[in-house]
């Protein structure tokens, strides 16, 4: 960055634009009235509501592996089981506080990842993609031998861990309402959190240099290496922050659900096919993709589950289609046709005029995106 | 004594049926460099195929196989032309997701055709055969049966791909694809044949599978996760290599199971997670990816 003229930097990097500052805007409301909700709605709101925000959570990790990093994993629900199992050993077995135990499990979640990583990074492209499915194979059958957590059969969470909740309680002394109600709520709210943190947190991430290194990873793998980017250590980490909020997501499903089971908690059609499909559908490699997916989903699941295999068909096949013929999926190619980018993450250079003010000069975009 | 040889030798067996669902998969990466997650589910929707025609046409199970063979070929080379082959480039993660998505369809459509009900294919005695060995032991003729049509297949293979025109022309699209175009070569149609074969040993194993043990909609990828350890177990470019990753995962499992049944799957997986680690070309790789 040798700069001829010292006195005024002659041009400036910008990632805000016009349309983004909006979006914040609507984005601080739409949270507000979102954290709001549990006032003036109703339960099956709250739990429509919690299902949308945690699958939301999950697309966004897996946006961050397959999307942005180029990890395609087929596998999450290897740590989605194992978060989940981890917060019924903390609550069952050292009576742990369920919302604390769902931070410890994201975190031993994350633990596990790093180890684990170096085993799957020996594995490259498709090869990677099929091997954390033999992981989350493994993982399914050693927490089904574990016999104090219910083996093969599964367990349930004790009330402690449930109604009993010092957060749970708190509501229930707050509101006055009954302690199921109040733990609705009460799930509702870790959602909520645990979706704003997820986009958070990706989103933080791309805006750091770190993005910047992720994008040159996926544009050119051997090219960013010659300018000083550690690819495999920056998918380390990119697995690991994946694993971890895989993790803290299946902790908290199934603190709602209350009653676990090795298939159900390591399934792949509810963590990863159907996470595939919300991002595949909203639009792979975008933060907006994955919240436009899942509403997308949850609409059609609401519609059509009832109808079971069929519905699973249909499912799979909407995403060939899409992938076929709209590859950037729904918001992607919005996004694409009207320029709009809410989150954006494309960074524009903007020189500056013989007077020094940024704004007066044509600004020159260039391209150092994931677009 | 007996007892471990004996378990050995059914592990050395089975690895011939985890051979023959690898042989498959590794054909498809070798040419096309795809890997196909649906696989184990095309291994599944083969054995309810033969099923149909032997009830259908009221035909034993050999001869409804027979029939099956030249189908699924066909099948195979319909769903490469007609989708596989839009979907395959640089980019890894549309194929894959493509087959991911196929494999869900199969498995669903297998259902709502076949119900979950678990089948078998049946012949007059030959599954429950065994011929005597010493000490007592005796082996399977079925199993044995297995080890020799992978031990066939992967032979066959093996001609195919080093001793005819077709198989030049897989290993020059293999190796540099545009080159191989420029020399007049029609790649499309060489990724159609390709999986026209893969879905004929498919078939081949889909009988044995059959034969063997019971099936139902849901195994295909239990057995795609099989066909893929073999594969990586072996390393990667070599059909020999192949057969000797499904004997090393084969004989993991039956040792796993003699200690504790629950322990099969787990043993094979964990055996497959030591070579990745300590090997992680595979134990005889020939290609370099």
């Amino acid at each position: 960055m040798a700069m001829t003229n010292a006195a005024a930097p002659r041009f400036a990097i910008r990632t805000r634009t016009p349309v983004s500052t909006i979006a914040a805007v609507c984005c601080v409301v739409l949270v507000v009235v979102l954290a709001a909700l549990p006032f003036f709605a109703g339960r099956s709101v709250m739990q429509n509501m919690f299902f949308i925000l945690t699958m939301l959570s999950l697309a966004q990790f897996w946006n961050l592996l397959a999307g942005y990093s180029g990890l395609i994993s087929v596998g999450q629900q290897a740590f989605v089981g194992l978060g989940a199992y981890l917060l019924f050993a903390w609550t069952i077995l050292g009576g742990v506080d369920p919302v604390l135990a769902i931070v410890l499990s994201g975190a031993i979640a994350a633990l596990v990842a790093l180890p684990t990583s170096f085993l799957v990074f020996r594995l490259k492209g498709a090869y990677f993609a099929v091997g954390t499915w033999v992981v989350a194979e493994v993982f399914r059958l050693i927490l089904a031998q574990v016999k104090i957590l219910g083996g093969g059969t599964g367990t349930a969470l004790p009330k402690e861990a449930t109604n009993d909740a010092a957060f749970v309680q708190w509501i229930v002394q707050m509101t006055g309402e009954r302690a199921a109600v109040a733990r609705d709520k009460a799930d509702y709210w870790l959602a909520l959190i645990l979706a704003i943190g997820a986009i958070g947190l990706v989103y933080g991430l791309l805006r750091s240099r770190r993005g910047l290194a992720l994008a040159a990873i996926r544009d050119n793998e051997a090219a960013s290496g010659s300018v000083g980017v550690d690819a495999t250590r920056m998918k380390r980490l990119v697995y690991v922050v994946s694993a971890f909020g895989a993790g803290m997501t299946g902790a908290l499903i199934y603190l709602a659900k209350a009653r676990i089971s090795p298939d159900a908690a390591f399934s792949l059609i509810d963590w990863t096919a159907f996470v595939f499909f919300i991002v595949i559908i909203g639009g792979i490699a975008t933060i907006e993709g994955p919240i436009v997916g899942v509403l997308i989903f949850w609409l059609i699941q609401n519609e059509l589950s009832s109808f079971g295999s069929v519905y699973l068909m249909l499912l799979g096949a909407l995403a060939i289609i899409v992938m076929l013929f709209f590859p950037k999926g729904v918001w992607g190619t919005l996004a694409e046709r009207f320029d709009l980018h809410l989150f954006p993450i494309r960074r524009s250079l903007e020189f500056a005029s013989a007077a020094g003010d940024p704004k007066s000069s044509p600004a020159v975009e260039e391209e150092i995106s994931h677009d | 004594m007996t007892a471990i040889f004996d378990t050995i030798l059914q592990g050395v067996l089975l690895g011939g049926l985890y051979a023959l669902f690898a042989a498959g998969l590794a054909l498809i990466f070798g040419v096309m460099r795809l890997v196909n997650l649906a696989h184990g589910d095309l291994i599944v929707l083969a054995a309810y195929l033969i099923l149909l025609i032997a009830n259908a046409l009221h035909l034993g199970i050999i001869l409804s196989f027979l029939i099956a063979l030249p189908l699924m070929f066909a099948a195979g080379y319909v769903l490469q032309a007609g989708l596989l082959n839009r979907v395959i480039g640089n980019d890894i993660l549309v194929p894959l997701l493509t087959t991911f998505g196929l494999s869900i369809i199969l498995q669903n459509a297998m259902l709502t055709g076949f119900s979950a009900d678990s089948r078998r294919l049946t012949t007059d005695g030959i599954e429950t055969a065994s011929l005597p060995l010493f000490n007592g032991m005796a082996i399977g003729i079925m199993p044995l049966l297995t080890f020799a049509a992978a031990v066939g297949v992967i032979v066959a293979l093996n001609q195919l791909f080093y001793r005819t025109a077709l198989g030049r022309a897989f290993r020059a699209v293999s190796d540099d694809p545009v080159t191989a175009r420029l020399m007049g070569i029609d790649d499309k149609q060489l990724f159609a044949i390709a999986m026209g074969v893969a879905l004929t040993v498919c078939t081949i194993a889909a009988l044995f599978l059959g034969l063997r043990a019971n099936f139902d909609p849901t195994i295909g990828p239990g057995r795609l996760i099989f066909a893929f350890e073999a594969v990586i177990i072996g390393g990667l470019g070599s059909l020999w290599g192949t057969l000797a990753g499904g004997v090393i995962l084969g004989v993991a499992q039956t040792i796993g199971a003699s200690i504790n049944p629950e322990w099969q799957l787990l043993a094979g997986h964990l055996a497959f997670l030591v070579v990745l680690a300590v090997a992680p070309r595979g134990l005889f790789p020939r290609a370099v990816d």
